[in-house]
């Protein structure tokens, strides 16, 4: 099987981190990852801000960059969200593109999907003492309907306490530019969030989206709660985690400017 | 024609929002009362095998009768008329008034009492006969109490959400005329008795009422009132006339369908399985409740919602709200943010249909959501609110074509990068590389030793006002692939 790995543009820039992991699992599982180095962006925030005449283009990009692959992985849940469930209606006015939509959207797959659904593994063989709860993205959730694929992921990592998120299926506030456009709002709905989070002692909280993390982790870093986001597939990929782990924690000793965990 | 009247948000959405979150006591009014509904629906809700058939099946009835609009109106006018009740047309919401005032000035009282409704107060009703010198007596207990607060509804359902009951005491006591303010407490028995005492007055000496309706039957020209006080029944039958102001969107073909809309209606709306008071009437009944009845249908821009192919699904809801109670926006800065007397997720898309293109602040709507689809999730009705929240925000970007925008600028140029590979590359090298000095700029100690910076420049500073932003590694994802694996081309 042919697999190709959909970064997404975020991820490749800010986040490269959870792209390496999805590479390490895969390969850890015995699979060749692909890389098809005309990837850019879905179009998520063109498409979602209503610039639909400047995401086609990129739908287009899209959909030829991944059409000779039998599955397309991305480690994210609102942008695989907008290939399998906004594309076909970008692309309905264009019969071409619309049958080129058909038969790539449907392959392409969050990483849990891929995993459990596709490949069949619950158990990836990671490693990660310690305890984590996992916020649930509402394109995940409600889009996807990834339901529970990825704790049952994560509660099979050795080592791993997974606490449930109170509120756990509530937006973050984050909403792409929603945050920027609406502030005040996404801020109020983040405090919540972080509240919530930081309840259940959790010192990582996790999810399938970098976006929502970005924001929920950025919260929780201006509040000096000590407590992480972290993509869930750096903590699938298990070791690398670990490592980086093992290098901040002797960074916080020198440095000493770290709040206590 | 565009519609008119109390669906107009006076406000930009963030500048409103703003100035409601700033009431902590607001939040945590909204807070507990959206949770405590939410619950409750989630439980009915869970309880019934086929919820996903009867929302298809309401959904699927609603399609059919925007389908045949005109066809059904002219039959519920017929069977109606035939039924004994005047049926009268209204385009927007200044005709609407007019002809409910003249209606009431022809009776000569000079007080009136309402059964709850959103389409009186889409009108602006009470205003309207106040200005001819007639008062309107809300009869529903939440919107008594925003009536004798002087303030606006905050939500379809609960217009009263926004209070606590002990704010509600206060009310009570400084503006309801000959209450006991001594003996009255903070307790919902104590303060329903108030208000009782209060109503039945006003019931037993009210000569016209005035309603709206849930559902008006096509086939049999039959409305229907949909209720939990039983307030509502009282004036559906004790007064002399009767007049109703109902949306052309709220017919169904046949009393039969009500079955599908009886059962989604209480379970989303007040989390019930069945409400206490339906109330059906048709046309006059010789020696039985009001001999003179009237039906006022409104169009106020509905008509145009119609013609959107995307948008006209907004003219399927019910009016339940299980929309605002699951929505996170909502729940944050309440009804008032909203302008329109309809707000959360289904006025976000609703408003700004009914009034067109050139609704004012009603432009700012469509944004006021994350599009986390918890509404589409919730309503009985299967409105993909996040679907049109996204086509009118196409919509209001392809109008401004033509015009300078600088939000348009940067989202063609993103788009022009992203499509060529070696554009995209340079884009995320120049980016890695920007954020370097962009550390610097910002102070060193800024960053933390995650790459996390506490302020950044506009107009990325509205990012950084209440969180961190973290800050690209030395190395992007396709630099590191580039150097460890085999490239694909």
């Amino acid at each position: 099987m042919r697999i190709a790995l959909f970064v997404t543009c975020v991820n490749d820039l800010v986040f490269p981190r959870t792209g390496q992991a999805v590479v390490r699992i895969l390969e850890r599982l015995g699979h060749r990852v692909e890389f098809p180095m005309e990837q850019s962006c879905c179009g998520q925030m063109h498409a979602n801000s209503g610039y639909r005449a400047e995401a086609l283009p990129l739908v287009r990009r899209f959909v030829n960059t991944f059409a000779p692959y039998d599955a397309v992985v991305a480690p994210s849940g609102s942008c695989v969200a907008m290939v399998r469930e906004s594309y076909p209606r970008l692309a309905a006015s264009d019969a071409e593109l619309a049958a080129a939509v058909d038969a790539v959207a449907p392959r392409t797959y969050e990483l849990s999907e891929l995993l459990v659904d596709v490949l069949g593994v619950t158990d990836v063989g990671a490693v990660f003492p310690h305890r984590v709860t996992y916020h649930p993205t509402c394109h995940g959730l409600r889009m996807l309907r990834l339901g529970d694929r990825p704790q049952r992921l994560l509660r099979a990592v050795r080592g791993l306490d997974l606490v449930e998120l109170p509120g756990g299926d509530e937006c973050c506030g984050f909403g792409g530019t929603f945050a920027m456009k609406n502030a005040d709002v996404s801020a109020a709905m983040l405090a919540d969030k972080c509240a919530a989070v930081c309840g259940t002692g959790a010192r990582y909280v996790a999810a399938a989206d970098n976006s929502c993390l970005a924001h929920i982790g950025g919260g929780l870093s201006r509040g000096g709660t000590g407590v992480r986001a972290l993509h869930y597939a750096e903590i699938l990929a298990g070791m690398q985690v670990l490592e980086a782990e093992q290098a901040l924690d002797s960074e916080q000793i020198l440095d000493g400017t770290e709040e206590a965990a | 024609m565009t519609g008119t009247g109390n669906i107009v948000a006076r406000l930009p959405f963030p500048t409103a929002a703003r100035h409601e979150l700033a009431d902590g006591q607001l939040r945590a009014n909204l807070r507990r009362a959206t949770h405590t509904i939410r619950d409750k629906r989630l439980r009915v809700v869970g309880e019934v095998p086929d919820w996903e058939a009867l929302r298809e099946a309401g959904a699927a009835i609603k399609d059919d009768v925007l389908a045949r609009l005109p066809e059904l109106l002219e039959q519920f006018e017929t069977a109606a008329t035939a039924a004994g009740a005047t049926v009268h047309w209204a385009r927007n919401a200044e005709e609407a008034c007019a002809v409910v005032t003249g209606l009431v000035q022809a009776t000569g009282v000079t007080e009136v009492v309402k059964v709850k409704s959103m389409a009186t107060q889409e009108i602006g009703l009470n205003e309207s006969l106040a200005a001819a010198g007639i008062a309107a007596v809300e009869t529903d207990l939440a919107e008594l109490i925003v009536q004798l607060a002087d303030d606006t509804p905050s939500h379809i359902l609960v217009p009263a959400i926004h209070y606590n009951r002990s704010q509600i005491r206060d009310i009570f006591a400084r503006r309801m005329p000959g209450v006991d303010v001594a003996g009255l407490t903070d307790e919902p028995a104590a303060l329903a008795e108030a208000a009782r005492r209060h109503l039945r007055a006003k019931f037993l000496s009210a000569k016209v009422a005035i309603s709206g309706a849930n559902f008006a039957v096509a086939e049999t020209g039959t409305l229907t009132v949909v209720e939990s006080e039983g307030n509502g029944r009282m004036c559906l039958t004790l007064p002399e006339t009767l007049i109703s102001v109902v949306g052309i969107e709220k017919l169904v073909p046949t009393l039969r369908d009500l079955e599908v809309f009886l059962q989604l209606l209480p379970r989303s709306s007040t989390g019930e399985r069945m409400n206490p008071y339906t109330s059906l009437w048709t046309g006059v009944t010789p020696g039985d409740g009001p001999q003179t009845v009237h039906i006022v249908l409104l169009d106020n821009g509905r008509t145009d919602t119609l013609a959107d192919p995307v948008g006209r699904q907004a003219l399927r809801c019910i009016r339940c709200s299980a929309c605002l109670n699951v929505c996170p926006v909502y729940e944050r800065v309440g009804g008032h943010a909203y302008g329109s007397v309809y707000p959360g997720p289904i006025g976000a898309i609703l408003s700004p249909q009914m009034t067109g293109p050139d609704g004012g602040a009603n432009r700012t709507l469509p944004y006021a959501s994350t599009l986390c689809g918890a509404c589409f999730d919730a309503c009985p009705v299967r409105i993909n609110i996040p679907e049109v929240l996204v086509h009118l925000r196409q919509s209001g970007v392809d109008a401004g074509r033509g015009r300078p925008s600088t939000e348009r600028a940067a989202m063609g140029a993103i788009s022009w990068v992203m499509r060529d590979r070696r554009r995209y590359a340079a884009a995320l090298r120049a980016a890695r590389r920007g954020s370097a000095p962009l550390r610097l700029a910002t102070g060193w100690r800024a960053a933390d030793r995650r790459g996390m910076v506490r302020r950044l420049p506009w107009p990325l500073s509205a990012w950084t006002a209440s969180r961190d932003a973290p800050l690209p590694p030395a190395q992007t994802f396709r630099e590191w692939w580039a150097a460890h694996e085999e490239v694909v081309q």
